[in-house]
């Protein structure tokens, strides 16, 4: 069985978006790249299920500029076989990302797909579902575990109200939880391992897809700022603010 | 102009999401009607039809849509979409998994977490965990949105909408529940609770957490966790609030022993009023709390509970 993993190049976790001056969109110039954490979670579930001996092969894709196929080779380093990166603007809509990952699956027929269940940076958490819909398959969103029994997988996800177990036909497509697997590090002979893999670059209109959005952005605001708080020297303080200040108890 | 609105329930409650999910289809302005899809759920049509400003109520009643899952009930709000100039569900994790195929099968992106109605076609919706936000217009033939709950007023009562059954059956036979562990409470729900006290790494450990269960308590309150405890196995982690958890915003915050990373931050920082308890006077927390509180958390919590 392959494995197919859609990545995406975001802005660091760690690293706090500044605004535009004039509003028009976050500033990332010169701002640290990484690939989606849940990305890299997707990648590790991939890589564990080769070693398990349930997948054959883990290919990545990635929709975006050149620049992310630093993030391809990362994912080879974490033990992906191969990579495709389909040429597109970095930020691509995820309706136009979901199509042409649909091209992707009928092309190389993985038996799983496995996303991140968000992005962090557009934060739109609808990518997989998307993929799943066009595809007419079924989906395991927000996946906590993932076990391949037979031509099912058995997703446990994380919901409001605790955990729900479904049980999919395969081919199947599973978005991934912070909860799923501890990623690992790449090491260095892996790293220039990954160099020589091989990593193919396509264009949409080999897809038969145009990348296009009826969604604009018409401006980008910093949210509202709080007022500087301060700080309480007991409990007893801290009582009498929330009671005769606050009015909240 | 007609949206259509999916109610959030287990099949006998309707949800406080949907009510606010309501408010926003209100201020798109036109007329609102909403979808309850479950089995034996009669119960939750009735209880949408009292909800001001809803004119229609549809119910599907059927085995298959028990369990919300997504293959299923995606298909059935397609097969009812041609009415509707918006589809609106709530962003819980419900909402986030059927609604991006609705879109998809529409042929349209979907517009997520919208946290203000500008225009009918114009939204605003937070972007990198709330740190910028997103002002978008739709040009697309019909909206397809979620909404976030703590962003808009619950809608009033008292109305009295027609409840009229749809026969549509869809079951895409490709995916089956097999179970669900859910964490029973008798505290009042996270994203609803008008006080929550969270805990994080720096409780400790899983029966620390007893101390925010015995101040919550107290206080009426709910009690919720960031990731790192969520992680650390502290607490189950339906717990936890931020970027990718729950969003809360509660007239009252209490922050006891977690640092404040961007990531928390996000789902909590549109609280009314924020407490902060932390030993470190640089943990970033301090810097949106509106009363910050030096000092170890084992003997505070304890005396706050008592004093109160
Ligand atoms: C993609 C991604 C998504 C994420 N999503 C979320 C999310 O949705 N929600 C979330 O919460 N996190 C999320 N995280 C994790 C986040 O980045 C932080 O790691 C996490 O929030 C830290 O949790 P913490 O504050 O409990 O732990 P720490 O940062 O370790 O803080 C513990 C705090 O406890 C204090 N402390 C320790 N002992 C005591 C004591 N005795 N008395 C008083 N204070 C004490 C310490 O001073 C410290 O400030 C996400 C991370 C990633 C990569
Ligand atoms: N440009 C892209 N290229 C490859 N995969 C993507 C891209 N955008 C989104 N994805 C995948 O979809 C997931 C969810 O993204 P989103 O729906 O945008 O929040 C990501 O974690 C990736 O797995």
């Amino acid at each position: 069985m392959k494995v197919l993993v859609a990545i995406k190049r975001v802005i660091d976790y760690n690293v706090k978006v500044r605004v535009k001056a004039d509003n028009s969109d976050v500033d990332l110039a010169n701002v640290k790249m990484a690939m989606n954490p849940f990305c890299e979670i997707a990648v590790e579930e991939a890589v564990r299920l080769k070693e398990s001996g349930v997948a054959s092969e883990v290919v990545v894709v990635s929709v975006g500029s050149k620049s992310c196929e630093e993030q391809i080779r990362a994912a080879m380093a974490l033990g992906a076989d191969r990579g495709i990166r389909i040429d597109a603007e970095d930020g691509p809509d995820s309706l136009s990302v979901a199509k042409l990952l649909a091209k992707v699956v009928e092309q190389e027929q993985p038996g799983l797909v496995i996303l991140g269940k968000q992005a962090i940076d557009s934060d739109n958490n609808q990518t997989g579902q998307m993929l799943a819909a066009l595809l007419n398959r079924p989906q395991g969103t927000f996946a906590s575990e993932v076990k391949v029994e037979g031509e099912q997988v058995i997703v446990t996800r994380e919901i409001d109200g605790g955990l729900q177990t479904v049980a999919l036909d395969m081919p199947a497509i599973v978005t991934t939880d912070l909860r799923l697997n501890e990623p690992r590090y790449a090491k260095l002979p892996d790293i220039m391992k990954a160099k020589r893999k091989p990593l193919e670059v396509k264009a949409p209109a080999d897809y038969g897809v145009t990348v296009a959005s009826k969604l604009s952005l018409v401006s980008v605001e910093l949210p509202a700022t709080r007022q500087a708080g301060i700080k309480v020297a007991s409990v007893d303080e801290l009582i009498d603010k929330l009671r005769n200040e606050a009015k909240v108890i | 102009m007609t949206t259509l609105v999916i109610a959030e329930h287990d099949n006998n409650e309707l949800k406080s999401a949907t009510l606010s999910t309501v408010t926003a289809a209100t201020e798109i302005g036109g007329d609102v009607h909403v979808l309850v899809a479950g089995s034996q759920c009669q119960a939750v049509a009735d209880a949408a039809s009292q909800l001001a400003g809803v004119s229609k109520v549809l119910l599907a009643d059927n085995s298959v849509y028990e369990h919300q899952l997504a293959e299923n009930l995606g298909q059935l709000v397609v097969s009812l979409a041609g009415d509707y100039s918006h589809i609106l569900a709530s962003a819980t994790t419900t909402g986030k998994n059927f609604l991006p195929r609705v879109a998809a099968l529409l042929d349209v992106n979907q517009i997520s977490e919208v946290i203000a109605v500008v225009a009918p076609d114009t939204f605003k919706r937070p972007i990198y965990a709330g740190n910028a936000i997103a002002t978008v217009k739709s040009e697309d033939a019909v909206k397809v949105m979620t909404v976030r709950a703590t962003a808009f007023d619950r809608c009033a009562t008292g109305g009295s909408a027609e409840v009229v059954s749809v026969g549509e059956s869809c079951d895409a036979g490709i995916s089956k529940f097999v179970g669900e562990q859910l964490t029973v409470s008798e505290r009042p729900e996270l994203t609803a609770a008008s006080i929550v006290v969270s805990g994080g790494r720096g409780m400790g450990s899983g029966e620390n957490f007893e101390l925010l269960y015995k101040l919550a308590d107290k206080m009426g309150a709910a009690v919720g966790a960031s990731r790192a405890a969520v992680d650390a196995g502290f607490v189950p982690n339906d717990m936890q609030v931020g970027q990718t958890g729950k969003m809360v915003a509660p007239d009252l915050y209490i922050a006891v022993g977690l640092s404040g990373a961007i990531q928390h931050l996000a789902g909590m920082k549109e609280s009314k009023v924020i407490v902060a308890i932390n030993k470190d006077e640089e943990a970033p927390i301090f810097q949106v709390a509106d009363y910050g509180l030096v000092a170890d958390l084992f003997e505070v919590i304890p005396e706050l509970e008592s004093k109160l």
